[in-house]
């Protein structure tokens, strides 16, 4: 399963080799392919933070991101979504080439999956139940009080059914990421992407959240790309698991394999062990020579 | 090697100005396509209820503030020009150049000014902040364009409004003239508005107006952009707000500058 930095850019064919088995054991078919991400490259400021990346996600597959800070997952999330457009390589989201299609086009697309934000990003200035609501009296031709109809339902799937009229700054954290949760599903979503899910939430709330994702995914046939660092959450949601480290996908494969890793970087990152291949301390210069100079 | 180096920062501050007024007019031109052109084609209303929330803070919220500037200034003005014009024996021109001095100049120029700190560092801060908090990429990834939903409401209060607060504003500051000349040159209520009406052309009026609605604009525009610029957390919406004031002042009087010779060489 593991494989090393290297491995991930250089080898492709190896890659699609293990999607191939993968494909067979699913018995799902290549038009299952709802996220392809190929060869993806990601500079800032010169500065390479995906390096070369190639990914695929089926339907209804949910597919875990791991990796420390720094590692480039957020940046393959916000790549993935549109945001961030690639120096190098393509994503290809429900069949559409992201980077390669019109705003229109673009704009056709997102409208087919959801993202939980890591902070929940409510609009500040309407009150809960306008959040949700706002994506479908813009992106539908809906009666109010059916709106209003599917606004309580929205929320009561995150059991926030009595804080519609709230505003955001007068519900908790964990409330408010719930909303964001509501809202990424007014538009019923084909892919839902979650920026760390549980940041910052009690275990209970984590728990709910992980449950929405599963069910989501089982009962819904919801695509889901999750990143994340809970290994709790991580294992309990998971199809599939990546592991970036520098900027490359260095592990791919069922939880399982990740339990049970003897690659040292999995090892290290799954049990959170100080020592290892991961460095804590990054610096240019050895510390020595640094104190010398 | 200085020499290179003076060189080689006035290249650069060049090219970032380039950037710069390329970027606000784009934003302009897709402002103004999501006004006209976008909401006919279907692609996406004007967002009508923010941009009536978004003119009361340019008129009803701001009109203390703004009143009380251009009233003060307007006395300032009458008492500094009937200095001169007492030595030279013709004090009732205090009413004639107050006039047209608000109404030309100062009454657009002042409103501008005063806005920019009141309403765009608030733009500023506030678009900022929703970019800081990710509020811009939902609305982005939620196929919301944040110049249709935030950009537009905002521009289009601004240049609504800004020809009347300013038109108001500018009675108040020749109210305050005459409130100097009355009270202290002994000027008579008829003979002040005789005198002022007399000074005053409907030309004054026109640039008075066209300069307001550009400086409602420019406030709006470059607190918006400012705004969408942010990068980095807290730092980042503050140096926007400093860039939105100091930006909006510079580029107001600049404008002022273009008007002011435009309607003295060809009008």
């Amino acid at each position: 399963m593991s494989e090393s930095p290297k491995d991930s850019t250089t080898e492709p064919e190896a890659e699609s080799g293990r999607d191939t088995e993968t494909e067979s054991e699913n018995g799902s078919r290549p038009d299952d392919v709802v996220i392809a991400v190929e060869g993806v490259q990601v500079d800032f400021d010169g500065r390479a933070v995906l390096k070369g990346v190639n990914l695929e996600v089926r339907r209804g597959e949910t597919l875990v991101i791991l990796g420390g800070s720094g590692s480039g997952k957020s940046t393959l999330l916000r790549t993935l979504v549109g945001v961030n457009t690639p120096t190098e390589g393509k994503v290809r989201l429900l069949g559409k080439d992201m980077y390669g299609s019109t705003e229109e086009e673009r704009n056709a697309l997102r409208k087919r999956f959801g993202i939980l934000f890591q902070s929940g990003a409510l609009y500040n200035s309407m009150t809960v139940g306008e959040n949700i609501a706002l994506l479908l009296r813009e992106h539908t031709e809906l009666d109010e009080d059916i709106i209003a109809l599917m606004v309580k339902m929205k929320l009561e799937l995150v059991g926030l059914r009595d804080f519609e009229d709230l505003m955001p700054s007068q519900i908790s954290g964990g409330m408010k990421k719930r909303v964001g949760l509501a809202r990424a599903l007014a538009l019923d979503p084909e892919v839902m992407f979650y920026d760390e899910p549980g940041a910052g939430l009690d275990p209970i709330t984590m728990g709910v959240i992980d449950k929405l994702i599963n069910d989501l995914s089982k009962k819904l046939s919801v695509t889901s790309v999750v990143v994340t660092h809970e290994m709790g959450s991580a294992f309990h949601i998971a199809d599939r698991m990546v592991m970036l480290y520098d900027g490359r996908i260095v592990a791919n494969g069922p939880p399982s394999e990740f339990r049970d890793a003897e690659d040292p970087l999995v090892r290290q990152f799954v049990n959170g062990e100080p020592d290892g291949p991961i460095p804590l301390r990054r610096f240019k210069v050895d510390y020595e020579e640094d104190l010398l100079a | 090697m200085p020499m290179s180096k003076a060189l080689g920062g006035v290249g650069a501050w060049i090219l970032g100005l380039t950037e710069y007024t390329g970027g606000l007019t784009r934003l302009f031109f897709e402002s103004l396509w999501w006004m006209t052109v976008g909401p006919l084609k279907g692609k996406g209303k004007i967002r009508v209820v923010e941009t009536i929330h978004q003119s009361h803070r340019v008129s009803i919220r701001s009109f203390w503030i703004v009143s009380m500037v251009i009233f003060f200034v307007g006395m300032i003005l009458a008492f500094q020009m009937a200095y001169v014009l007492q030595q030279l024996g013709v004090v009732s021109y205090v009413a004639n150049i107050t006039g047209v001095a608000m109404v030309r100049e100062m009454g657009p120029l002042l409103v501008g000014v005063v806005m920019t700190g009141f309403t765009g560092a608030a733009i500023a801060a506030e678009i900022g902040t929703m970019v800081v908090s990710e509020e811009v990429m939902a609305l982005r990834t939620s196929a919301l364009n944040p110049i249709r939903f935030l950009v537009v409401p905002r521009v289009l209060a601004s240049m609504l409004l800004m020809p009347f607060v300013t038109l108001i504003a500018t009675y108040i500051g020749i109210f305050g003239g005459f409130c100097v000349a009355y009270l202290f040159l002994g000027m008579e209520t008829e003979k002040f508005i005789d005198r002022t009406i007399d000074a005053l052309t409907f030309k004054d009026l026109v640039a008075c107006l066209l300069k307001a609605e550009a400086f409602g604009a420019l406030v709006a525009l470059i607190a918006c952009y400012e705004g969408l610029s942010v990068t980095g957390g807290a730092e980042g919406v503050g140096r926007a707000t400093t860039n939105s004031v100091v930006r909006s002042i510079v580029a107001i009087i600049l404008c002022d500058l273009v008007f002011t010779a435009i309607f003295f060489f060809l009008l």
